[in-house]
C-alpha cells in the first residue's frame, strides 16, 4: 500500500551578509509504512538530490541532531512520523520542512549552533567533592535527573523568542542552558553559587514564561516550571529578600 | 581549489565519543596541546546511543563481586580469545572510571543505601551496571564534554579524518576535511589517538549511526597497522524489526536484565533449549527459578537461585532468536516476542523509560501492556586495531586506539556493559601514554608535500565526475551484500562471493558522482566514505572466511561448532603489504599465568 507525499523543502545558502538565499522545492516521495521525516528526507537524498543538506546521527531521538521546522513546527525529524504528520496536514496541502530559523543558515536543513557551544563554556563548571566518598539517595538524583535526559537539540532555543526574535545570544543564556545551570545549582555534590550570574550573565530575567520551550522539548522536560522558576526564586531570594540580604551580613546564612 | 591549513598539536585525538573525551581530558590534564577531531558535533557521538549501563565491579548491588569475577566473566563472554592483560586492567580500573565519572557530576541510578546501584546483564554474574534509567550513554558523554570544555581543549566538530601520515617510520599527523565548508586540513601531531568507534553501518540491518562507517579502522590499515579479530562482530539479539523504518534500531538489553521474556510464535519461552554446556550450571532451567531470580532482584535482595536463560551472552541469544525463525517459529515480522509487561507499568516506565517512548512513538506499541518484536542487529565489533595492552600503542610509533576501534578486550564477543566502562579505562589510558610520548618529541615532524597532494586529489575527486551514480545507491548495494553474505551465519561459498562482490562495489564507488558543490555536501561525504566502507567490509569477510569454526560473534554454517584444539587460542591479523594487497596471518596472545588462570572458570579450561 504505497502512498505519495509532496514535501516542500527549503533549499538555500545564506548571502555574503548571512541572509538566508533559496528556494522551497517540491519532492514527490513515496511513503512505506511507519516512515518518519528523517527517511522521506534520505529518501530525497537516494533517490533525486544527494547533496541536500541535512544533519542526522543516531535516528533513535537520543542525539537531537535532526532538529528542523516541520510545518512550521520545532522538531526533530527522526521522531516525527508522517502518518501523523499527514494527519495534521490539510488534503492536498504540501508537508513543509524547514531549517530551524533562530540560528544561522548554513546550508539547506543546516544551521550553525556553534554560539550555544560558546555559553556552554561561560558556565561554571561543578565543583565536586575531592573524596570518593559520597552518599546520595535516589529522591536527590530524581530532582535532577530529568535535566540530564536533555538531548541538547536546542528545539527549545529555537523556540524561544528572546533568541529567536531579538537574537540576545550575548545576554541570555536560553532554556537549554537554564536546564544545564538548574541541574547544577541542584546537584547534590556541587558546592558552586552561580546566582550571580544567573542573573546578570545569563540574563534569566529576560524569560517571561510563556512555556514555549517546555512544549517543543523531545525529551519531556518541564523547563519552565522544574528548571527557569525555580533559578528566577532562586535569584530573587538572593538578591531582594531583605530578610536574606540581613542574615548573609550577620553571617547566619550563607550565601547560597 | 586544493588551499589546505595546517595546525600543530601535541595530541590529536580523532573522534569524541567516550573514549576520545576521556583521552583528551587526560592529554590536557597532562599538559600536551591537544585537539579533537569529531565527524559531528560535540557530544552527538554514538556514545549517546548506550543505554544499558556501564559494568564495574563496585560491589554495591551484590557485595559478593570483585573485580576477579569481572574479569573471569570477561574471558568466558569472549570465549577466551581475549588479550587476558586488557581483561585484567579493565576489571580492576573499571570501579574507579565510574567514581570519578560521578566525581565530575554523573548523576547515577541509587541504591537504598544511595551508591550507584547496579543493573543484571548477559553475562555478568552480578549485578554489575551503573546506569541512569535507559540512557546511561548519554549521562557517560555530558559528562565527559562538560568536564572537556573548560580544559582548553581545541575541537573541530564536523571533520572527517581521510588519511594519516608517517615520518620514518612514526606518526607525523592527519588528513582531514571540514564538512560543513569543504576546506582541507592538516594536523601535524606528535601522537594520535585514534578514538573513532566501530564499522557496523556495513551491514543493512545495524543499530549504529551514519558516522559508523569505519574510517578509524580503515585510515589505520591504509597506513599499515595490524588489524585484529576482524571476524568478530556482535549482532545484538534485540533490535527493532517493525516498522521498516526502525529496522536495526537496539532494544536496550537492560529490558531482560529487568525480567523481559522472549517467546516464539508458539508462545514457547526458547531460551531455555539454547543454553550451551559450559553456562548449564549458571542459568535457570525451569520458568519457576527464573521467575524467583527476577522476583529477589526486583525486590533488591541477593538472588539465591540461578538467572533466567535470557541473560546469556548476546551471541548465544542472536542465534537462538535467528534459529527459532528458521525453525518456522518466527513473530509476525520474522523475529521474536519480548515481553516485559507482566511487570508493573509504573517500574517499567522508570526503568526503561527511553524504551517505552521509543515503542510508543515509532512503532505504536505500548510495552507495559504488550510485547516487542525484536530480531538480530549488526551492533559491535570486538575486532579493531591490535594495541599494546600497556599503553594502547598500535604496531605505528605514535598512534594508540581506545575503544571500539581497538581490539583485544571482548575476544570473539563483547559483554553489555563492557564497552562503556572500556571507553573510559583505556581511553584514559591512550591519553596518559599518548602525551608522555608527545613529551619527549620537540619538533613536528615534515609532511611529505606528495603524501598531501595525493589525499588532496582523492578528496576532492568526486565533486568533478558526472554521470556517475548516486553514491547512496552503491552503499545500499554493500549494505544489503554484507547482510546477505557477511551476517550472522556464515558459509564459506558465500564468503568468496562476497569478496568478488567487493570488487565489483569499489569499481562503483570509484566512479560515484554527487553533484553540487563543497558546502555541507552529503553525497559528498558519502561518496568518500565508501572506500573505508569497502576495506573494512573486506577485512571482516577475509577474516571470517579463513576462520573455520565458530565462536562468539562468528558463526559458520559449514562448521558449526567451536574447535577448540585448533581455533581456541588464536587471533586473525590482517594487514596491509607493501604492495597494497590485504593479507591475513593468525597469532597467539602471550600464554596466561597459573596464578591468572586461577580466577578463570575452570571447567571451561579442562574442555580445551
Amino acid at each position: 500500500m504505497t502512498r505519495k507525499v509532496t514535501m516542500r523543502v527549503f533549499h538555500g545558502e545564506p548571502d555574503e551578509d548571512g541572509v538566508p538565499l533559496g528556494e522551497m522545492v517540491d519532492h514527490e516521495v513515496e511513503l512505506d509504512e511507519g516512515m518518519v521525516v528523517l527517511d522521506v528526507i534520505h529518501r530525497i537524498q537516494a533517490e533525486e538530490s544527494p547533496d541536500l543538506a541535512c544533519r542526522w546521527n543516531c535516528k533513535a531521538g537520543k542525539c537531537g541532531s535532526c532538529g528542523a521546522e516541520v510545518n512550521g513546527k520545532p522538531r526533530l525529524m527522526c521522531m516525527t512520523r508522517m502518518n501523523d504528520i499527514l494527519d495534521e496536514t490539510p488534503a492536498g496541502d504540501p508537508v513543509t520542512v524547514k531549517p530551524m530559523q533562530t540560528f544561522p543558515l548554513i546550508r539547506d536543513l543546516v544551521v550553525d549552533v556553534s554560539m550555544t557551544y560558546d555559553t556552554d563554556r561561560r558556565i561554571t563548571p561543578i565543583n565536586g567533592p575531592s573524596n570518593k566518598d559520597w552518599v546520595f539517595h535516589q529522591p536527590e538524583a530524581d530532582r535532577i535527573q530529568e535535566f540530564r535526559e536533555c538531548i541538547e537539540c536546542m528545539l527549545c532555543m529555537n523556540t524561544c523568542h528572546v533568541l529567536r526574535d531579538h537574537q540576545m545570544f550575548e545576554q541570555f543564556a536560553g532554556p537549554r542552558f537554564f536546564v544545564r545551570l538548574a541541574n547544577l545549582e541542584m546537584h547534590p555534590l556541587d558546592t558552586e553559587n552561580r546566582l550571580p550570574e544567573i542573573k546578570e550573565d545569563f540574563g534569566i530575567g529576560y524569560c517571561n514564561i510563556t512555556r514555549c520551550c517546555t512544549e517543543v522539548c523531545p525529551a519531556g522536560i518541564s523547563i519552565t516550571d522544574n528548571a527557569i522558576i525555580p533559578l528566577k526564586e532562586r535569584v530573587v531570594t538572593q538578591s531582594y529578600d531583605p530578610l536574606a540580604w540581613f542574615a548573609r551580613k550577620l553571617g547566619i546564612a550563607k550565601s547560597k | 581549489m586544493g588551499e589546505v591549513t595546517t595546525h600543530e598539536f601535541d595530541v590529536v585525538i580523532i573522534g569524541a565519543g567516550g573514549a576520545g573525551l576521556r583521552a583528551a581530558i587526560e592529554a590536557s590534564a597532562a599538559g600536551c596541546s591537544t585537539a579533537m577531531i569529531c565527524k559531528s558535533m560535540l557530544g552527538k557521538a554514538h556514545t549517546v546511543m548506550a543505554e544499558g549501563g556501564a559494568a564495574a565491579a563496585l560491589a554495591n548491588a551484590d557485595p559478593r563481586d570483585s573485580w576477579q569475577t569481572h574479569f573471569r566473566d570477561t574471558m568466558k563472554g569472549g570465549k577466551y580469545l581475549n588479550d587476558w592483560r586488557m581483561a585484567m586492567t579493565h576489571a580492576e580500573q573499571a570501579p574507579d572510571r565510574i567514581r570519578e565519572l560521578e566525581q565530575w557530576g554523573a548523576v547515577f541510578d541509587r541504591t537504598s543505601e544511595g551508591l550507584t546501584n547496579q543493573r543484571n546483564f548477559g553475562g555478568h554474574t552480578y549485578p554489575r551496571l551503573a546506569h541512569v534509567g535507559d540512557a546511561t550513554g548519554l549521562e557517560l558523554i555530558r559528562t565527559l564534554q562538560q568536564k572537556g570544555i573548560h580544559l582548553g581543549i581545541d575541537v573541530f566538530m564536523e571533520f572527517t579524518v581521510r588519511r594519516l601520515f608517517k615520518s620514518n617510520g612514526r606518526i607525523a599527523g592527519c588528513f582531514a576535511y571540514d564538512r560543513t565548508d569543504g576546506s582541507l586540513h592538516i594536523f601535524k601531531a606528535k601522537s594520535i589517538i585514534l578514538a573513532t568507534g566501530g564499522i557496523t553501518r556495513c551491514w543493512a540491518v545495524c543499530s549504529g549511526s551514519w558516522e559508523y562507517t569505519g574510517e578509524g579502522h580503515a585510515i589505520a590499515y591504509w597506513a599499515g597497522a595490524e588489524m585484529g579479530d576482524m571476524e568478530f562482530v556482535q549482532f545484538h539479539p534485540t533490535g527493532m524489526i517493525w516498522p521498516p523504518s526502525v529496522r536495526g534500531l537496539l532494544v536496550t538489553e537492560g529490558v531482560r536484565g529487568e525480567g523481559g521474556v522472549l517467546q516464539n510464535s508458539e508462545g514457547d519461552r526458547f531460551m531455555f533449549n539454547y543454553v550451551p554446556e559450559s553456562y548449564k550450571a549458571e542459568f535457570a532451567d525451569t520458568k519457576e527459578e527464573a521467575l524467583k531470580w527476577v522476583d529477589q532482584v526486583v525486590a533488591g535482595e541477593l538472588a539465591t537461585v540461578r538467572r533466567p536463560p535470557e541473560l546469556l551472552t548476546r551471541d548465544v541469544v542472536a542465534k537462538a532468536i535467528n534459529a527459532e525463525k528458521e525453525a518456522g517459529r518466527a513473530s509476525e515480522h520474522g523475529g521474536a516476542y519480548l515481553d516485559i509487561s507482566w511487570q508493573d507499568s509504573e517500574v517499567v516506565k522508570k526503568k526503561l523509560p527511553g524504551m517505552y517512548h521509543q515503542f510508543i512513538e515509532l512503532a505504536a506499541v505500548d510495552i507495559t501492556t504488550e510485547p516487542m518484536e525484536v530480531g538480530p542487529t549488526a551492533h559491535y565489533v570486538m575486532g579493531g586495531v591490535k594495541v599494546d595492552p600497556e599503553s594502547q600503542e598500535t604496531t605505528i610509533p605514535g598512534l594508540y586506539a581506545a575503544g571500539e576501534v581497538s581490539t583485544g578486550l571482548h575476544g570473539a564477543n563483547r559483554l553489555g556493559g563492557n564497552s562503556l566502562s572500556d571507553l573510559l579505562v583505556f581511553g584514559r589510558l591512550a591519553g596518559l601514554r599518548a602525551s608522555e610520548s608527545a613529551k619527549s618529541i620537540s619538533e613536528f615532524a615534515e609532511i611529505a608535500v606528495g603524501d598531501i597532494q595525493d589525499v588532496v586529489t582523492e578528496t576532492l575527486a568526486p565533486l568533478s565526475r558526472e554521470g556517475g551514480e548516486n553514491p547512496a545507491k552503491v552503499c545500499e548495494s554493500l549494505r544489503e551484500m554484507m547482510q546477505e553474505k557477511v551476517g550472522i551465519i556464515r558459509v564459506g561459498a558465500k564468503l568468496k562471493e562476497a569478496l568478488d562482490d567487493l570488487d565489483d562495489i569499489e569499481a562503483r564507488a570509484a566512479m560515484t558522482s554527487p553533484g553540487g558543490r563543497r558546502t555541507y555536501n552529503p553525497g559528498w561525504h558519502q561518496a568518500l566514505e565508501l572506500s573505508a566502507m569497502i576495506d573494512v567490509s573486506r577485512m571482516c569477510t577475509l577474516a571470517a572466511m579463513h576462520r573455520e569454526e565458530s565462536r562468539g560473534g562468528h558463526t559458520r554454517d559449514d562448521f558449526p561448532t567451536p574447535n577448540d584444539d585448533v581455533w581456541g587460542a588464536i587471533n586473525s591479523v590482517i594487514s596491509k603489504t607493501y604492495d597494497g594487497e590485504m593479507q591475513i596471518e593468525h597469532r597467539s596472545y602471550p600464554e596466561i599465568p597459573d596464578d591468572v588462570k586461577a580466577l578463570l572458570d575452570q571447567s571451561d579450561l579442562k574442555e580445551d
